[in-house]
C-alpha cells in the first residue's frame, strides 16, 4: 500500500517536473527542474529495490549530465527572455512548488522507510551491485561491448563534428 | 544453454568479431595517417568488409545457432540480411572514393563510421533479444547522424544532420516506449520467450499499445508513410554515397528487425499488425509514388522512390508467409543492386565544378558518358519493374507472394503504383538521352566508381535474366526465421 502511494506520487512528481523542464522560459531552470526530474527517477529505483541503480542516477544523471547541460547554457549565451524577472510573485510560487516537491519527497522516503523492517537495506546493497554486475557481464556481455563501439561512435563523432577543419 | 560465454559463442560470432577489428585497426591507422595519404584507409575498409563476408560463409549453417544465451541466432535469415549490409557498404566505399577527395574531406573517419554503422546493422539482423537489436539500432543511427552531417561546409548537410538527429532521437523514443511496455507486460526482452509471454496474455490494450508504438519506431526507420518526412530533406542534405547506404543498408537492417520483432516475438498478434501494415503499405506506396512525380531533384526523387519501395517491401510482411518473407529477401538484394547503381550515377555527375543533384545535370549524359547512362536507363527500368532487368522478378514475386496469401487488392495497389512510378524514372532518361547538355565539365568514370557500376548493372541484368539460385537461397533464409536453434558447439 505505501509502496503504490510511493509510486505515484514520484510518478506525478517525475510527470509534473518534465512538463517544467519543457515549459520553463529559462534555460537555467528548466535544468535544474531536470535535476530535480532525476532525482526523483532515482527515488523510483529506490522503491523498486535498486539502490544501485538509484546512487548511479544521482551520480551520472543529476551530477555529471546536468553539469554538462549547464556548461552548455553557460557556453552559448541564451539570451534571456524579456520581462522574465517581472513578475515579483513568480520565484515565491516556484518556491512554493518546490516546497511542496520536497516535503511529498520527504513523505514519500518516509512512507518507504516505515514500510520495511531495519537493517535490510544495507544488506540488500551489494547484492544489488553484484546482480547488475552478473547481468551486464554475462547475460548482456554482447550488448554491452557493442555498447562500448556506440560510444566510441559517439566520442570521434563529436570530435569530428566539433573540429574546424573537415 | 552453457552456464558461462564460451568460445563457441565467439566462434559464431566472427563475422561481428572481425569487422570490429577491422574498424578499430582502421581508427589508429586514421591516426597514424597524414590527410593528404588517407586514401589506402578506404581499401583497408573495403578489405575489413570482404573478411567479414568471407566470416559470414564460414560460419554459416544449415540449422539454426544460439549464441550468447538466446541474445543472437546464427541463422541463414541472419547470414542473408548480413550479406546484403555486407554488399551495401562495400559499394558505398567504391562510390566513395573520389566523392570524398572531390568534397575534401578525409576518408579515415569517414570510413569508420561507415564500418561501425555496418556493424551496428549485423546485430539488428541476427540479435534475437531487444537489448542488442535496439543497442545495434542505436550504433547504426548515431553513426548515420554523424555521417549525414560530415560535409560541415555544406548549408545542406548540416541541414540533414540536425532533422535526422532530431527525429530519429524521438523516434528511437517511441521504440523503446513500446519496447519498456513489452518487457513490462512479458517480463522478458527475448524474442521467443516474449512470443510465448504475449500468446498466454492474448490481446490486451497495453499489448496493442505497445504494437502500435514499435511499428511507429521502426515505421520512420523504413520511411514509411506517414513517418517519412525526414527522408526527403536527409537524403538530399547528406553525401551521396551515404544517401545510398541509408536507403539500402538502413533500410535493409530496419525489415530485418521488424520481420525478427513481428514475425518472431509478436506471431499470435499477427491479425492485430496485418492490418497496420497494410494501412502503411498502401499510404507510403501511393504517397512516395505520388511526391516523387514533382522532384526537380535526382536525390530527392530516388528518395521518394525509397519510401514507395518501402511500401512495396511491407507487402512480403503483411503476407507474413515463408514466401512473402523469401520475396522481400530477393526483393532487397535486387533492390541493393539497382538503387546503389543509380546514386553511383548521382555520384560520377559530382564534379568540382557541379554539384549534379539536379535532374537537369543529368542531360545529355548519353554523349558524354554513354556507359554511365545506359547503365542508368537499365537501374531506371529495374526500379520501374520492367520485365527483362531484376527489378520485375522482385516485384513479380512480392506481388504473387501477396496473392497467394489472399491479399489480392494489395497486389493490384502495388502494380498501378508501379505503373505511376514509371512517369519519373522514365523521366530520368528523357533527360539523359534527349535533353541537351548540361554545363560543366566532363564526368570522367574513376576506376572505383567504374567496378561500382560494373557489379550493379550485372546484378540487375544477371538477376533478372538467371534469379535461380537467388531464389532458392531466400526460400532457405526465410524458413530459418522463427526456428529455435540448437546450442553453439564447434570446440
Amino acid at each position: 500500500m505505501a509502496e503504490a502511494a510511493a509510486f505515484y506520487i514520484l510518478a506525478a512528481l517525475i510527470l509534473g517536473f518534465g512538463v517544467l523542464v519543457v515549459t520553463a522560459k529559462s534555460a537555467v531552470h528548466s535544468v535544474l527542474f531536470l535535476v530535480a526530474d532525476f532525482l526523483c527517477v532515482a527515488a523510483l529505483y529506490v522503491t523498486l529495490q535498486a539502490e544501485f541503480l538509484a546512487v548511479i542516477q544521482v551520480m551520472v544523471y543529476a551530477g555529471g549530465i546536468v553539469v554538462l547541460y549547464l556548461f552548455v547554457v553557460m557556453l552559448v549565451n541564451l539570451k534571456r527572455p524579456p520581462d522574465a524577472q517581472r513578475d515579483p510573485r513568480r520565484l515565491g510560487r516556484l518556491g512554493a512548488v518546490l516546497a511542496v516537491a520536497v516535503m511529498v519527497e520527504l513523505a514519500a522516503i518516509l512512507a518507504v522507510g516505515w514500510s520495511r523492517p531495519e537493517g535490510e537495506a544495507g544488506a540488500l546493497g551489494p547484492s544489488n551491485v553484484a546482480q547488475v554486475g552478473r547481468a551486464l557481464y554475462t547475460d548482456y556481455l554482447i550488448p554491452f561491448e557493442l555498447a562500448s563501439i556506440l560510444l566510441l561512435v559517439a566520442m570521434i563523432g563529436a570530435i569530428l563534428l566539433a573540429r574546424r577543419e573537415m | 544453454m552453457p552456464a558461462w560465454f564460451s568460445l563457441n559463442d565467439l566462434y559464431y560470432l566472427l563475422p561481428e568479431l572481425v569487422l570490429a577489428s577491422g574498424v578499430l585497426v582502421l581508427l589508429v591507422a586514421t591516426a597514424l595517417t597524414p590527410k593528404r595519404r588517407q586514401g589506402w584507409l578506404s581499401w583497408l575498409a573495403l578489405g575489413a568488409l570482404a573478411a567479414s563476408a568471407a566470416a559470414v560463409l564460414a560460419v554459416a549453417r544449415p540449422v539454426p545457432v544460439d549464441v550468447a544465451r538466446g541474445l543472437i541466432s546464427v541463422d541463414a535469415f541472419a547470414a542473408f540480411f548480413k550479406g546484403i549490409v555486407l554488399l551495401a557498404a562495400a559499394l558505398t566505399v567504391l562510390l566513395s572514393v573520389r566523392y570524398l577527395d572531390t568534397e575534401g574531406a578525409r576518408h579515415g573517419s569517414y570510413m569508420f563510421l561507415v564500418l561501425c554503422a555496418t556493424l551496428g546493422m549485423m546485430f539488428m539482423a541476427s540479435g534475437t533479444d531487444l537489448v542488442v537489436i535496439f543497442v545495434g539500432l542505436e550504433t547504426m543511427a548515431i553513426a548515420f547522424y554523424i555521417l549525414a552531417g560530415l560535409l560541415k561546409p555544406d548549408r545542406r548537410s548540416n541541414e540533414a544532420a540536425v532533422k535526422y538527429f532530431l527525429l530519429g532521437a524521438f523516434s528511437l523514443g517511441i521504440l523503446l516506449y513500446g519496447i519498456s511496455i513489452l518487457y513490462g507486460m512479458s517480463g522478458t526482452t527475448n524474442l521467443r520467450a516474449l512470443a510465448e509471454a504475449v500468446a498466454a496474455r492474448g490481446r490486451d490494450p497495453w499489448l496493442m499499445l505497445a504494437l502500435i508504438l514499435v511499428a511507429a519506431g521502426i515505421g520512420f526507420k523504413i520511411a514509411a508513410v506517414p513517418f517519412h518526412m525526414w527522408a526527403p530533406d536527409v537524403y538530399e542534405g547528406a553525401p551521396t554515397p551515404i544517401t545510398a547506404f541509408l536507403s539500402v543498408g538502413s533500410k535493409a537492417a530496419s525489415f530485418a528487425m521488424l520481420l525478427r520483432i513481428f514475425l518472431e516475438g509478436l506471431p499470435s498478434l499477427s491479425g492485430d499488425w496485418t492490418i497496420l501494415f497494410y494501412v502503411l503499405a498502401v499510404v507510403t506506396m501511393t504517397v512516395g509514388n505520388i511526391a516523387a512525380l514533382t522532384q526537380s531533384n535526382t536525390k530527392r526523387m530516388l528518395a521518394y522512390s525509397s519510401i514507395a519501395h518501402a511500401g512495396y517491401l511491407l507487402i512480403g510482411v503483411i503476407a507474413g508467409t515463408t514466401r512473402g518473407v523469401a520475396a522481400m529477401l530477393i526483393y532487397f538484394v535486387i533492390y541493393a543492386f539497382m538503387q546503389m547503381g543509380a546514386f553511383a550515377v548521382v555520384v560520377l555527375l559530382r564534379r568540382a565544378d557541379v554539384i549534379g543533384d539536379e535532374l537537369k545535370d543529368l542531360g545529355g549524359l548519353l554523349a558524354r558518358q554513354p556507359f554511365a547512362a545506359v547503365a542508368m536507363l537499365v537501374f531506371m527500368l529495374s526500379l520501374g519493374g520492367i520485365p527483362p532487368t531484376a527489378g520485375f522478378m522482385g516485384k513479380f514475386w512480392l506481388f504473387s507472394a501477396a496473392i497467394d496469401a489472399n491479399y489480392v487488392w494489395l497486389a493490384v495497389i502495388g502494380v498501378l503504383n508501379s505503373a505511376v512510378s514509371l512517369y519519373y524514372y522514365l523521366r530520368v532518361v528523357v533527360f539523359m538521352f534527349m535533353k541537351h547538355e548540361a554545363a560543366g565539365s566532363q564526368p570522367a568514370l574513376s576506376p572505383a566508381l567504374t567496378t561500382a557500376l560494373v557489379v550493379t548493372l550485372a546484378g540487375t541484368l544477371v538477376l533478372g535474366v538467371y534469379p535461380r539460385p537467388l531464389f532458392e537461397l531466400a526460400e532457405l533464409s526465410a524458413r530459418a526465421l522463427g526456428v529455435v536453434g540448437v546450442s553453439a558447439t564447434v570446440f
